[in-house]
């Protein structure tokens, strides 16, 4: 049995790791077409890439809507954690429910919705647009696990702040944030990653300013290229990047 | 006031904006696209009303009651298909795998997690091409006369679908069995039960809701993609996604688009009802 587990182990780990190893290795593929044989290696592809406008726009524009959103989406979670998890309203359940709602929600549905009352009102697509949907998406996941972050002991370190007669702003930014920190940064990261990632809300709801998602998938229409290995492998890089420096901070110290 | 009052009324003041932000941009144009599926296209302009047309429309059309389908049989082959990987994956990773690897071989087993959603299904569009690695290789060793066709057919969409579902599933189920006591598996033990039955009749059982509420996690999140579909399964065949999609596109049929997403949501509302039970929503 132990044999058989390591080779399933090999097997599984092939299959999952395949596409991503082809991906950045025929990003230095010396030829028009990412796919075997390798002819050689050059970096040309990583060069045109880095000096193309269009997609450094894109770069720009989805750091720009993942920052704000998340961020957004991270206060007003905060917020509403804060609040439920300090008094018991009348219909708190019902509250909690309502704003995990949109979570059991596809982003298409999301998206579509959005895209409908903007028409509406007048509001163009933009990445304006992109942010209050991204926002959408992601408050459920903040208020989420900032709430479940708020135990006991929190609770009780709160209301001794009140007593002793902080205003509730103070409370909240020099008692709750603080406690709270591994918690919110970790929300933060994820909205972030989600909103960086998000494609369909993007495509739907932006028209000139798109978000990096959307100027890839333009990109798919030109069919295979070692360019677009080249952009696959630098989110994945980054990506790692971020991985990496949450492994070595903040992760650790929860661990111990 | 009294304390208490005020207590609640700050409280509520917290919880105001989120609520609101949920209410005008999620429960509205929600309301508007229930709103919408009644209306009706007449050439290029909406005419407002309240009519069944498109639904009737949806179970009639062959087309459409087709993308129905399709969905539904993608996602359910997936569901099963992804479950029936990631188990052993994770059993293997949380007991056979020596506890200082542990960490990194999930890692590994989670990496492609990291890149982007689409390169990801572009990634298996260079693998699984004509002149991909994996058609290289079947025909390189003989086992293959020639390249097949896999792209642009429903085995792409589900290759593609089950390989992101295998990793979110890996993680789900790890969670759940490095969470079990040892205890339980060593009294089996204790009582005469062999490793297979100690697996099938201890551990399995006890992993039930974890697996259940990645399954319906890998449902909901499989039935609405679009990407994934359309990047690898192409047009052959329509995934109620697609259709969304393409009546949005084709003619600006916001009316039959909306139909459609209430039927999405009907379906992975029913999906949530059936399964609820073995769901543990809060331990996500």
């Amino acid at each position: 049995m132990r044999a058989l587990s390591w080779a399933y182990l090999i097997a599984m780990l092939g299959f999952i790791l395949l596409p991503v190893a082809m991906l950045v290795i025929f990003s230095f593929q010396d030829g028009r077409l990412p796919v075997p044989p390798l002819k050689g290696v050059t970096l040309e592809w990583y060069g045109k890439v880095l000096s193309d406008r269009a997609l450094m726009e894109a770069l720009v524009n989805s750091l720009l809507v993942a920052f704000v959103s998340a961020l957004t989406a991270l206060v007003l979670g905060f917020l509403a954690a804060s609040g439920l998890a300090r008094v018991v309203l009348p219909g708190s359940a019902w509250m909690r429910g309502a704003l995990i709602a949109p979570m059991t929600v596809s982003y298409l549905i999301v998206a579509l919705g959005l895209l409908q009352m903007f028409g509406q009102v007048g509001i163009r697509p933009s990445l304006l647009a992109t942010g209050i949907g991204h926002v959408v998406i992601n408050l459920p996941l903040c208020f989420a696990i900032t709430y479940a972050a708020i135990g006991e002991h929190q609770r009780s370190a709160l209301k001794a702040a009140r007593d002793l007669g902080a205003r509730e702003f103070q409370v909240l930014w020099f008692v709750a944030a603080p406690m709270l920190a591994p918690a919110l940064a970790a929300a933060f990261f994820l909205a972030f990653t989600f909103s960086w990632d998000e494609f369909i809300i993007a495509f739907l709801l932006t028209r000139f300013d798109v978000t990096l998602p959307v100027e890839i998938w333009s990109m798919l229409r030109s069919g295979l290229s070692p360019a677009t290995n080249a952009v696959g492998s630098l989110v994945f890089l980054v990506s790692l990047v971020i991985l990496v420096a949450l492994e070595l901070t903040l992760f650790r110290k929860g661990a111990k | 006031m009294s304390i208490e009052r005020r207590e609640k009324w700050q409280g509520a003041a917290l919880v105001a904006p989120a609520l609101l932000w949920t209410l005008v941009f999620f429960a509205v144009p929600f309301a508007g696209m229930a709103l919408m599926s009644l209306a009706h296209l007449d050439g290029r302009e909406i005419v407002q009303g309240f009519d069944l047309g498109n639904y009737l429309k949806i179970f009639t059309e062959p087309a459409l009651r087709r993308g129905i389908s399709v969905s539904l049989e993608i996602t359910a082959l997936v569901t099963v298909l992804s479950v029936l990987l990631a188990w052993p994956l994770a059993w293997i990773i949380a007991t056979v795998v020596p506890a200082r690897w542990r960490r990194l071989v999930l890692l590994l087993a989670v990496l492609p997690f990291w890149t982007s959603y689409v390169v990801r299904s572009y990634s298996w569009a260079l693998v699984l091409g004509e002149k991909g690695v994996v058609m290289n290789a079947l025909v390189g060793i003989g086992l293959l006369a020639e390249p097949v066709q896999i792209m642009a057919t429903r085995a792409a969409t589900v290759i593609g679908f089950v390989h992101f579902f295998v990793m979110l599933l890996t993680l789900t189920i790890y969670s759940n069995l490095v969470q079990l006591s040892p205890n339980y598996a060593r009294a089996a033990q204790d009582l005469g039960a062999s490793r297979w039955q100690v697996i099938w009749h201890v551990i399995l059982p006890l992993t039930l809701p974890g697996v259940m509420t990645g399954a319906f996690l890998t449902f909901v999140l499989c039935i609405g993609d679009y990407i994934t579909p359309q990047i690898l399964g192409g047009n052959n065949e329509l995934s109620l996604p697609q259709l969304i999609m393409l009546q949005l596109g084709r003619r600006g049929d916001y009316p039959m688009a909306s139909a459609l997403s209430v039927v999405l949501m009907a379906i992975v509302t029913l999906a949530y009802v059936a399964s609820a039970r073995w769901l543990k929503m809060e331990r996500m």
